[in-house]
């Protein structure tokens, strides 16, 4: 009954034309053969969130509430609660503030095996300024019981979670971008597992915890430290913030004594809050640092720019890694060279 | 339409369950009592008549829904599933204590027979339109009901799940109104008022009914007739009376929620069986 979408299956859509919302949106639709219980909802989004690409495969499997995004996850809890599995796409600051309610208490609460495919994410529709931009949306979403939330690297990684997301029960919130997001998977042969970070540079000097955007300036920064500054440095993919991996964490704890978290996100309660409880409950100690939105909203522009300013960028993390690298963590009496 | 057995069947359990709200409410230390006693009759011709449900297979994916968009009304919904048999009535006992399937709002994953948990006002309406839609999606007949309070409807997400509705002409899908005009700072027309109600529903598109919410007959008479409408939802207006059954509480404010001590529990239980005489 179940299909995986392998190499051959999502290879036909070329990830360097396509965004990761239109590579949602086939795969969506590819899926929907196999799961005759996928359906779909849009709050006057299908266009922009790409889910339109299933409507028009499945029309009678479509439903677009209008800009009425309580009413539409309401609308999905109850889809759920007949056999169905809705696909619920919508701007994430709209998914996780209009309809925080909602997803809590209508789809976590009674644990739903409801969908969310948050578009907009981050600053990636910056221009649009505060209103469009979510910088909060996966604080508020692993805050809430039952519920998993993942954030993929890419068009090719959104593809491997939106498949797997069908397959794991219950509530899952998978956040991307506006899909104009460069690439960093250049193909689909590597371990996808809901929970299970994955390790795309080896290094024991650092390691840099990336998540969505940052990844690929994660391994490019990587990349480059180890050429100009000999670097030794590890990068994680921790494409799934809730569960997250500790296990992952710990053992960078260990092999690096320097850990690094990046995210197009408040550094309040997103990915940078959920390694800092793993590294404080683990009670062995490391020199810590999280990049992302300081308390604060982000200005207007253009993404990229927007991603150089609070330091998202390759060259923001290698300034970030030096900074880092110049304390000097051991495991001594003198407090005095970490603080 | 009821037939005279039926109508006295229907009587003597709602009069059962007004004893066992009074009964419920003193152990649970204080409940939602007004707005429980004023939607029972509508839950009892639902579950006792119209209904296909089985207690013995609560889960059936085919069975009619039922939300309680009105969360707070549990003390009147939960003795009504344990009437109907979906549980042991010894069990109400544990009402709002410790690590009890029943709290003042209904948990769906705790109480058999209870198919979607609500208490956030303006959440229920909503999940009805996506049971009806999910029944729709897979061919399925069954209906589904549900209750909303008549402040509940201040919340702007019920009109959203209204103009849906409308939009998709779901006419699996059945909707009371207990209109009992009390809010928790009191009535309604005063507090935020909702007049011309059957004018706001008509003009979103629904089949609207009035009907005098406490009249068994009356009640069955609008499934009937909702159920003979095609193309669109219906709503049904019921004019009720908060605390219905109990004199002292009878469209007081303050029995939106409250405690009783052995004297009201008395009284109360005088005052439901003299209503029934």
């Amino acid at each position: 009954m179940s299909k995986e979408v392998t190499g051959t299956a999502w290879n036909v859509y070329d990830a360097n034309k396509l965004t990761q919302a239109e590579i949602y949106g086939q795969v969506l639709c590819d899926l929907g053969d196999e799961y005759p219980e996928i359906v779909a909802l849009s709050a006057d989004l299908a266009k922009s969130t790409k889910i339109g690409v299933f409507q028009d495969k499945f029309p009678e499997r479509f439903v677009n509430v209008g800009i009425a995004e309580q009413n539409m996850f309401g609308v999905a809890a109850g889809m759920a609660k007949t056999g169905l599995i809705p696909f619920v796409s919508t701007m994430a600051v709209f998914a996780s503030l209009r309809a925080g309610e909602q997803i809590r208490t209508d789809i976590c609460y009674q644990n739903l095996n409801v969908k969310i495919i948050a578009t907009h994410g981050g600053v990636s529709f910056a221009s649009a300024g505060t209103t469009h931009q979510a910088t909060e949306d996966i604080a508020i979403l692993r805050s809430f019981a039952n519920m998993t939330v993942i954030v993929p690297a890419d068009g090719i990684e959104t593809a491997k979670a939106v498949t797997e997301a069908v397959k794991y029960p219950g509530p899952v919130y998978i956040r991307i971008g506006r899909g104009f997001e460069p690439t960093y998977y250049k193909d689909d042969n590597y371990d996808f597992k809901i929970g299970k970070a994955v390790e795309i540079r080896q290094g024991t000097d650092i390691c840099i915890i990336a998540i969505g955007i940052a990844v690929l300036q994660a391994a490019e920064a990587a990349d480059y430290l180890a050429k100009y500054d000999g670097l030794s440095v590890r990068v994680i993919n921790m494409h799934t913030i809730k569960p997250i991996d500790k296990e992952a964490i710990i053992k960078a704890i260990g092999d690096t004594r320097r850990i690094l978290t990046v995210e197009e996100h408040s550094t309040l309660g997103g990915l940078g809050t959920a390694v800092a409880d793993v590294i404080a409950e683990s009670g062995k100690g490391c020199a810590f640092t999280k990049v992302g939105l300081n308390d604060e909203y982000a200005e207007i522009g253009y993404p990229e720019d927007l991603y150089a300013h609070y330091q998202l960028d390759s060259n923001g993390i290698i300034e970030k890694v030096r900074e880092i690298m110049g304390k000097d963590f051991e495991e001594d009496d003198n407090w005095e060279d970490e603080l | 339409m009821l037939t005279k057995d039926e109508h006295k069947k229907l009587r003597d359990t709602a009069r059962t369950i007004r004893h066992s709200i009074i009964d419920t409410t003193f152990k649970a230390g204080g409940a939602h009592v007004g707005g429980g006693m004023s939607m029972l009759d509508m839950l009892v011709v639902l579950y006792f008549k119209y209904m296909n449900i089985d207690t013995g297979n609560p889960d059936d994916p085919d069975r009619d829904r039922f939300v309680l968009s009105k969360g707070h009304g549990a003390i009147g919904y939960v003795p009504t599933l344990a009437e109907r048999g979906f549980f042991d009535k010894e069990l109400l006992g544990s009402f709002n204590k410790f690590k009890s399937p029943f709290g003042m709002h209904p948990d769906s994953l705790k109480i058999p027979g209870c198919d979607v948990s609500t208490g956030s006002l303006g959440h229920g309406l909503p999940m009805a339109v996506g049971l009806a839609m999910g029944a729709r999606m897979q061919k399925k007949d069954f209906y589904t009901y549900c209750i909303v309070g008549d402040g509940e409807l201040n919340e702007g997400s019920n009109w959203e799940a209204a103009m849906a509705a409308a939009h998709y002409k779901m006419d699996n899908l059945l909707v009371f109104v207990d209109r009992n005009m009390q809010m928790i700072d009191g009535p309604v027309e005063q507090i935020m008022g909702l007049e011309p109600l059957a004018d706001k529903w008509r003009a979103f598109g629904w089949e609207c009914l009035e009907i005098d919410g406490h009249d068994l007959n009356e009640i069955a008479k609008a499934i009937d007739h909702a159920k003979e409408i095609k193309d669109r939802p219906v709503v049904i207006i019921a004019r009720t009376t908060k605390g219905k059954g109990v004199d002292y509480m009878e469209d007081q404010t303050k029995w939106h929620y409250g405690a009783l001590d052995s004297v009201l529990v008395e009284k109360a239980h005088a005052s439901i069986d003299k209503m029934y005489s």
